[in-house]
């Protein structure tokens, strides 16, 4: 069975099952994956717990998820980016 | 609205989880919501136990009082099969409320991903709650320190322990206080280098309070085994030294060390600069607050200046149907989480109409006095001194989400005429991000206090830490309870 991988802005970084998006990232040896407002400065973890929202990337979609507690899955689509872009418009929730 | 409870538990980590087993074992109905997916809190943050055989290193690897855990972990697993716990993780309570005089409420929102309740499912009653929400590490801005790499002490270390990563190569760690070895022993055996561990007080303040330090002899121990890491691995461990700057491009490549006078402000000439990938930063925790306050429960400023939740000595708070326990009630640790929550939960038990057990109360009360007695110990011996401002630059970001700079705040309260920390908030923007003060909530009102002369109260943390919405939610949460 190959390795599980997430895909990051394209990229497949692998990672053990179990781990976290952000925990994947750093063991990949990536240490930011947000710019900021203001300064544009790059940030990644820095409470590690859920507390800080530094470390917010879009899953599968779904935006502003803290990549130190979700979960990575194989397969899934993780991207970097402005997590202060304007909402598009409202989708349907199911 | 989900209402066959008698006791709603928040958290799932050392006092959430003996609260939540003991009051099982009483015949309650419990309800445990806890935002990880599993328990065990921050304290006992674990590999995923659905995939253990991923990781290279056992569940328990850096773990302390892991056997307790284990067994606590039996016996909540066995109360959720037996249907005596409702086990709800991966779940944030946002809001509690009162619900007339009989229940609390507590209004719950998926912590990631999508949400998967119906409206009428995430909204949870009983009679009685304990808020055991633990707490997360107290920081102090420095010059650099949101260049990645730069991390919270307890975030390196729940990389370590739920993920098996190590955040970097070569590491400083720094700040205050005994949690500091942990996490460098910890970085060490994962074969980190670690360059340097700088506390700004000397270890000398114990002997200050020798008979605070002895009331937990099994901390002595844990001390010594430290003490054994750090000579086997040649971890140098300075005292009277501060981080006071971080340096690096687009990540942390270069540590400022410097000695601190008697103040805590740094000493012009002693600056050592050390070569580091990582810097691991923690100044003493504080307490997640956002339920009780939200709930209006009576608050205190502890020894620590941390706000908490007043108790008496069952753990009560200021209203009768909740109840706090861990370190919501003030810092003391995991072993004396365990034996707060255990006597929540047989103190409601009793007012619920079961048995009680005098002797068994009576022993917790005396076990929770005792670490109480070495917690203030570790406050005297490891407090944030006031010198600590001299390192900031006009430059240096104290908000991390909304950017805003010590200049910005200085600014504020000279000028602009901002005299407390809230006026300072509304008027510059510091925590008015994505974490709501919660990381520079303390710094903030320690700057502010600096800046007016006027020492802080327990009001004016409590401003910082209102919040109607204790964590973001969708709007569609907020709308679904109309």
């Amino acid at each position: 069975m190959s390795d599980p991988v997430i895909r990051f802005d394209g990229r497949a970084i692998p990672f053990r099952e179990g781990q976290t998006v952000g925990a994947a990232l750093m063991a990949d040896g990536t240490s930011s994956w947000r710019t900021t407002r203001r300064g544009g400065e790059p940030r990644g973890l820095f409470c590690g717990i859920g507390v800080c929202f530094d470390c917010l990337v879009t899953v599968d979609g779904q935006r502003d998820q803290r990549a130190c507690i979700v979960a990575a899955c194989d397969g899934q689509d993780v991207r970097s980016g402005n997590p202060d872009e304007p909402l598009p418009l409202p989708e349907e929730d199911a | 609205m989900t209402n066959e409870h008698d006791l709603i538990v928040v958290g799932a980590g050392p006092a959430g989880l003996s609260a939540a087993v003991t009051a099982a074992d009483s015949g309650m109905r419990v309800a445990m919501i806890d935002a990880a997916s599993q328990p065990g809190g921050q304290f006992w943050r674990h590999p995923d136990e659905n995939h253990l055989a991923a990781f290279a290193h056992d569940e328990s690897t850096g773990h302390h009082h892991w056997g307790r855990f284990r067994d606590l972990r039996k016996r909540f697993r066995r109360a959720v099969e037996a249907g005596a716990i409702t086990y709800l993780p991966g779940r944030q309570v946002w809001r509690a409320e009162r619900d007339g005089e009989e229940r609390v409420v507590a209004h719950t929102t998926v912590v990631t991903g999508r949400e998967t309740r119906a409206a009428a499912e995430r909204s949870v009653a009983a009679r009685r709650m304990i808020i055991a929400t633990g707490a997360y590490d107290r920081q102090l801005p420095v010059p650099g320190w949101t260049l990645p790499g730069a991390m919270a002490a307890g975030g390196v270390q729940a990389l370590l322990k739920a993920n098996q990563v190590a955040a970097g190569r070569r590491a400083v760690v720094a700040g205050t206080g005994p949690f500091l070895m942990s996490v460098a022993a910890g970085l060490a055996d994962a074969g980190v280098e670690v360059v340097a561990v700088c506390d700004i007080n000397s270890l000398a303040r114990w002997a200050a309070t020798p008979w605070r330090a002895v009331q937990e002899p099994g901390k002595l121990t844990e001390g010594a085994a430290y003490a054994r890491t750090f000579l086997t691995k040649r971890i140098p461990f300075r005292m009277r030294t501060a981080v006071t700057e971080i340096r690096g491009a687009s990540r942390v490549e270069q540590v400022v060390l410097q000695k601190v006078d008697a103040n805590g402000s740094p000493v012009a000439g002693s600056e050592r600069v050390v070569d580091a990938d990582l810097v691991a930063l923690g100044w003493g925790f504080t307490p997640q607050l956002e339920l009780a306050v939200g709930l209006g429960l009576e608050t205190r400023t502890d020894v620590d200046g941390s706000l908490v939740v007043v108790v008496d000595d069952a753990h009560r708070t200021s209203d009768p149907a909740v109840y706090a326990a861990g370190e919501t009630t003030g810092i003391g640790g995991a072993v004396q989480s365990c034996a707060e929550g255990e006597l929540a939960a047989l103190t409601i038990a009793e007012e619920l109409g079961s048995a009680g057990d005098a002797r068994r109360t009576a022993r917790l009360r005396r076990r929770v006095a005792r670490g109480r007695r070495f917690a203030i110990g570790m406050h005297l011996a490891s407090p944030v001194p006031p010198g600590w401002t001299d390192w900031l630059r006009p430059s240096t970001i104290v908000c991390r989400c909304e950017e805003v700079t010590a200049g910005e705040i200085t600014h504020a309260v000279r000028d602009l005429g901002a005299d407390d920390p809230r006026d300072v908030r509304v008027t510059a923007r510091p925590g008015m991000g994505w974490c709501q003060g919660r990381v520079c909530g303390y710094p903030l009102s320690k700057l502010v206090e600096a800046e007016t002369g006027c020492a802080r109260s327990a009001a004016d943390l409590e401003a910082l830490t209102k919040r109607p919405i204790g964590v973001p939610v969708r709007l569609s949460d907020i709308a679904d309870l109309a």
